[in-house]
């Protein structure tokens, strides 16, 4: 009982991207799944690049509020990276059969068809911040990813007055809605 | 310039920093023209977005510094090079649990083991209990010093024959029968010396380890029966506190000794016993205690070996039942009689142990060869 209380509170922590119950889970895990890819061919950064995703998986599961996890976190994030990485080894042509298969794992084919479109979307996102150029990005960036005032954007660009700041910024997001979007419906 | 300023009412909007009257406006105008409802629409999808995204990217920075912090205090080894520092810290780290574990395990084994030494102890008895038999080397002394007599009485002692115990034993019927203690008698035959130095050669009629009893009948011809024996056996329990004395045979000789009943049960709790102050030597096992009624209340049998003067004797009513349980398998013991009445109750002590002293036998136990 105490130990689901435990992973509840590791979760919401997760969801709310506290770094505390990051780094606990972290810790708890990260060294199961690089033992794991590391004796199957992988290498010390495919671990990383695997754990991290399984991360991303669960904080975007531990976000919607209806979440309940029915496994110990430790099984799902197995779960996952073991899924991830089995389908990367398949995709570079170097499955092996060695992969053991005793360790306990769920069923999460659905989840990380999810995860997957919400990558794919983020991909799409990331693509077009970086064609956008600067400092179309950096104001961007600036206003929605560093939550900066106008005000404070208008100092750190150099323009003469927040409106004019403001105006730079509409133009760019214009820009990039239509980058955005271009690339988004085809993805469709 | 008109689409940024329909941008920014539209943001505006969505995040419902639009005055009640504008939001009105615009929401009519929304209404009427389906371009701009998509537009919002559309808008609402990118902001959306944009929140996942940044959300994503701030999930992102917060692993990757979670995974440097946990690389730099080496909760994680990517298998560079590790200072020695961070590795003691890291294996401390990584085996403090086991450690803890290990160290409460050990801790529990050695209090377990001390518990069950103390408990199984005391079954054992150790040495805390001492049977109060004379134990071999005791017995050659006493078969040296016997020597000198040896010339003068031929000894009754078979020769090539090794005496293994002895101790003291007493009259229960004045025609030869003598109760001792079962672990004085390790030989398979006896003999039998009176307070005179007089041997009798004598058979063991009946061992009883568990109430610690054994019965002896003389069957020596030189040996006369007595008319009666001076003192009875007690068939009720004594009580507390009543002066007792005995009369044994610690070494050759008779020795007489005088105590007190200090408690109703013996070793342990042990109901079949008497726990008994007096001073007692290996050699005293097998004598009678005696009440001042000239009663015998019990068998002196064992002593405490950390405790001064603490003694144990076999309750006298197990004589009864004892001689009783054998009457029903052995016939030849029924004409044995306890005797149930004293004959030196209030006579002076100097006489009683007159009395008594030739109804008391040095009991030595040996093993035919």
């Amino acid at each position: 009982m105490k130990v689901e209380q435990n992973e509840q509170a590791l979760l919401k922590g997760l969801a709310n991207n506290d770094s505390r119950a990051i780094e606990t889970i972290y810790k708890d895990n990260f060294n199961m799944v690089q033992a794991f890819v590391l004796n199957n061919n992988g290498s010390y950064d495919d671990a990383r690049d695997i754990f991290q995703e399984a991360m991303i998986a669960l904080y975007e599961k531990a976000q919607s509020e209806s979440f309940v996890l029915t496994c110990q976190i430790k099984t799902y994030v197995y779960s996952i990276c073991r899924r991830l990485w089995l389908k990367k080894l398949q995709q570079m042509g170097r499955f092996s059969n060695q992969v053991d298969n005793l360790d306990e794992t769920i069923p999460v084919e659905e989840d990380l068809e999810i995860h997957q479109k919400r990558n794919a979307e983020f991909v799409i996102m990331e693509r077009a911040m970086n064609s956008l150029g600067e400092p179309c990005k950096s104001l961007l960036e600036g206003y929605y990813l560093k939550k900066m005032g106008m005000q404070e954007l208008a100092a750190e660009f150099g323009y003469t007055n927040a409106d004019n700041a403001k105006n730079q910024k509409y133009k760019c997001l214009m820009r990039l809605k239509k980058l955005f979007f271009s690339q988004y419906n085809i993805g469709e | 310039m008109d689409d940024i300023q329909l941008l920014a009412s539209i943001e505006k909007y969505l995040a419902g920093e639009m005055p009640p009257a504008e939001y009105a406006i615009f929401d009519a105008l929304r209404k009427k023209t389906p371009e701009i409802d998509q537009m919002v629409v559309e808008h609402k999808l990118f902001l959306h977005q944009m929140d996942s995204y940044v959300a994503y990217q701030n999930i992102k920075h917060s692993l990757h510094e979670a995974h440097s912090k946990l690389l730099e205090t080496g909760d994680l080894n990517e298998g560079g090079e590790v200072s020695t520092k961070v590795q003691v810290v890291q294996l401390w780290n990584r085996y403090k649990r086991v450690t803890a574990i290990a160290a409460s395990v050990g801790g529990i084994i050695a209090l377990v083991m001390s518990g069950l030494v103390a408990y199984f102890s005391p079954a054992v008895n150790g040495n805390q209990i001492q049977q109060l038999s004379k134990d071999i080397e005791i017995i050659k002394r006493n078969q040296q010093y016997q020597g000198s007599l040896i010339n003068e009485v031929k000894s009754k002692i078979p020769t090539g024959v090794k005496v293994i115990s002895g101790g003291s034993g007493f009259l229960i019927d004045p025609k030869g029968f003598i109760i001792t203690n079962a672990h004085v008698l390790k030989g398979t035959s006896a003999i039998v010396v009176d307070s005179k130095g007089k041997e009798y050669t004598a058979a063991i009629i009946h061992i009883d380890l568990k109430k610690d009893l054994a019965i002896l009948k003389i069957n020596d011809e030189d040996f006369k029966s007595l008319k009666s024996l001076p003192y009875s056996i007690q068939k009720q329990n004594a009580d507390l506190g009543d002066e007792i004395f005995t009369l044994g045979y610690p070494r050759n000789d008779i020795v007489y000794g005088v105590g007190y009943l200090s408690s109703k049960t013996g070793f342990n709790g042990d109901s079949l016993s008497y726990q008994i102050q007096i001073s007692a030597n290996p050699g005293n096992s097998g004598g009678p205690v005696l009440n001042n009624n000239g009663e015998v209340i019990g068998v002196l049998s064992t002593r405490q070996a950390q405790a001064d003067g603490v003694s144990f004797a076999v309750k006298s009513k197990n004589i009864y039942e004892f001689v009783d349980e054998l009457k029903e398998s052995d016939t030849s013991i029924e004409k044995l009689k306890l005797p149930t009445h004293s004959a030196i109750r209030g006579v002076q002590r100097k006489q009683q142990i007159i009395k008594v002293a030739d109804c008391v036998f040095n009991v030595k136990a040996f093993t035919q060869k």
